[in-house]
């Protein structure tokens, strides 16, 4: 015990030290790995996201995670797959309501009755998994909020192979499915397949939900995918230059929440909600400095925020 | 039918009883509105504001229900404040809950390591509730705000489904809608709050989403359709409560939760069968939430 109290190590404001003394651990190198996958696939769904207006979509999709993991335990299988089953079948399932458009709109609010009666329900089936596992309520506590110790070598590669088949779908798809959440009906005029896409983007969606879930937790997956494009998409309108804005966001809040919680042995989510929450409200902020400033000044938002 | 009875026997399933069928009943009314105003969303946010809520109360060492209240009601007002006549967007409501969620995780650390062994279980109670565990003045006390919030609502429900359904007109006919979506926003934190004690923080949105959708699905008229959606949730909510007692390996939050999800499948198959999947009626003339914004 007082070797693992002397290993707590203190911020000494020597960075170099600092990091290197950080990495010197493996667990936070394949955390740092793990958590900068995660936040390139987050950041890149996410911003799709956003700009499908699909938060709610998205929310439910992550959070199922949660039973998924805690069914996977139950039957005794690896929660991966429980995570990645859950998580696709969730977005088979929301994309297979029909759809009116995006927005508020006639029938806007029993899509999000359906979405949220499926979030609800497999929620519950996940407390009523849990409950007849018996487990260690730790367990719980560890799949709903994330873990971000302990992450082996090989899981790394088991993200790392997911994110990239994730993203070179997405890369794929990239193009038209940009036309389709822009404007679908001119979309669709133009014989874009807007509904298959839709699906398909669910469906990734589910997959990159599924991979966040097992480093930040199923009910924190959510932030990393929102926050980071929310905020890149209030800084610029340029869809390339959001886009990697929204990536270099994530791992940015990603890094300094792995670095603050380990200087700080907090709990790791809230350390990265705060980072990316401190720079959503900046670039707001910011945005309406801009905005209210005369036209000729050039009022430049620093990128990334408090990052 | 003796199962019933038998269950009435018990003080820990009256307790149940009474504060459940005052939640739901609270839930069901409020979800009618939150599924016509497109707002569902908002509901889930306030569901997951309500867990750091308590869980603030927990770690702070003051009465769990205070910190559920006043959170889940400041942070309604909040994001009403956001957006235009009390409408946030959903990226920004979603921003919002995600870091008042990893506020909850910090409190969450801040309770379980600063108080003795034995409590590592409040963060799961907390989110998935536990109404079989309500003492008689707790039950009392969620029949009365249960009842409050009925009766609030009953009482703007005219003017609410006014602006809801219009609120354009509404506006012009001196509806205050900005202060009704204050109201109404403020009544969905309460519900939000009560209801954290009997299915758990992540489980309301079940309550909320799951009988107005049906009620939705049952009735284009508006009145009958928000009686409806309240008698819907209780009716669940008993069935839940027996159900759970029956089965006593199964949690009463799984089983409540089954009834409402059981009802709106049966009621989301019957309108596919039906061909009236399409929005209802007085949508189609255009008379429904189609709100520009």
């Amino acid at each position: 015990m007082t070797a693992l109290a002397d290993a707590y190590a203190t911020w000494s404001w020597n960075p170099v030290a600092d990091l290197r003394q950080m990495w010197a651990y493996p667990f936070m190198v394949n955390a740092f790995r793990a958590g900068t996958i995660t936040a390139v696939a987050a950041g890149v769904m996410g911003w799709f996201m956003v700009l499908r207006r699909q938060s709610f979509a998205g929310h439910t999709l992550a959070v199922v995670g949660f039973p998924g993991a805690a069914g996977a335990v139950l039957v005794g299988v690896s929660a991966t797959y429980g995570y990645f089953v859950f998580c696709v079948a969730a977005a088979l399932l929301v994309a297979a309501v029909p759809r009116t458009g995006r927005g508020r709109r006639p029938g806007a609010g029993q899509e999000a009755a359906l979405t949220g009666t499926v979030q609800a329900f497999l929620l519950a089936c996940g407390f009523l998994f849990t409950a007849l596992y018996k487990g260690v309520l730790g367990g719980v506590t560890s799949m709903l909020f994330g873990s971000f110790l302990g992450i082996t070598t090989a899981q790394v590669w088991v993200l790392l192979a997911v994110a990239v088949t994730v993203l070179a779908l997405l890369g794929a798809i990239g193009r038209p499915l940009l036309f389709a959440s822009v404007d679908p009906d001119v979309a669709a005029g133009r014989g874009v397949p807007v509904g298959l896409l839709s699906t398909g983007f669910l469906v990734l969606l589910g997959a990159a939900a599924a991979e966040a879930s097992q480093i930040t937790g199923t009910l924190l997956v959510f932030a990393l995918l929102v926050m980071p494009a929310a905020t890149a998409q209030v800084l610029t309108a340029r869809p390339a230059l959001s886009l990697a804005l929204s990536v270099v966001i994530g791992i940015a809040v990603t890094w300094l929440g792995l670095t603050t919680a380990y200087f700080s042995d907090g709990p790791l989510g809230f350390a990265v909600t705060s980072y990316a929450f401190a720079a959503y409200v900046l670039a707001r902020i910011g945005r309406a400095a801009a905005d209210r400033a005369p036209r000729h000044v050039p009022v430049r938002v620093p990128a990334g925020g408090a990052a | 039918m003796t199962l019933a009875m038998g269950a009435l026997g018990h003080p820990f399933f009256q307790h149940a009883l009474l504060a459940g069928t005052a939640i739901a009943a609270a839930a069901g009314l409020t979800g009618y509105f939150l599924v016509l105003r497109a707002q569902v969303f908002v509901g889930d946010a306030l569901s997951h504001v309500a867990f750091t809520g308590a869980l603030a109360a927990l770690a702070v060492g003051v009465d769990l229900r205070i910190g559920l209240f006043v959170t889940a009601v400041a942070v309604a007002l909040l994001l009403g404040s956001l957006g235009r006549r009390g409408r946030a967007d959903d990226v920004a409501i979603g921003s919002v809950f995600s870091w008042i969620l990893g506020l909850g995780v910090f409190f969450l650390t801040l309770y379980t390591t600063s108080r003795s062994a034995g409590n590592g279980g409040a963060g799961v109670s907390v989110l998935f509730g536990s109404v079989f565990g309500l003492s008689s003045a707790q039950a009392l006390t969620a029949a009365l705000v249960g009842a409050g919030i009925c009766a609030v609502l009953v009482a703007v429900a005219r003017p609410l489904l006014f602006a809801s359904l219009d609120e354009t007109v509404a506006a012009a006919r001196g509806v205050p809608v900005r202060l009704l979506g204050f109201v109404f926003l403020a009544l969905v934190g309460a519900c939000a709050a009560e209801a954290t004690q009997a299915v758990g923080s992540l489980l309301i949105l079940g309550l909320l989403a799951a009988p107005a959708g049906a009620a939705h699905r049952m009735t284009d008229r508006p009145l009958r359709g928000l009686a409806l959606s309240g008698a819907l949730a209780v009716g669940e909510m008993w069935a839940g409560l027996v159900l759970s007692y029956a089965v006593p390996r199964m949690p009463p939050s799984f089983s409540i939760l089954a009834a409402a999800t059981a009802v709106y499948a049966g009621t989301y198959r019957a309108a596919v069968w039906r061909g009236v999947t399409r929005p209802s009626r007085w949508v189609r003339r255009g008379r429904g939430p189609a709100v520009a914004g």
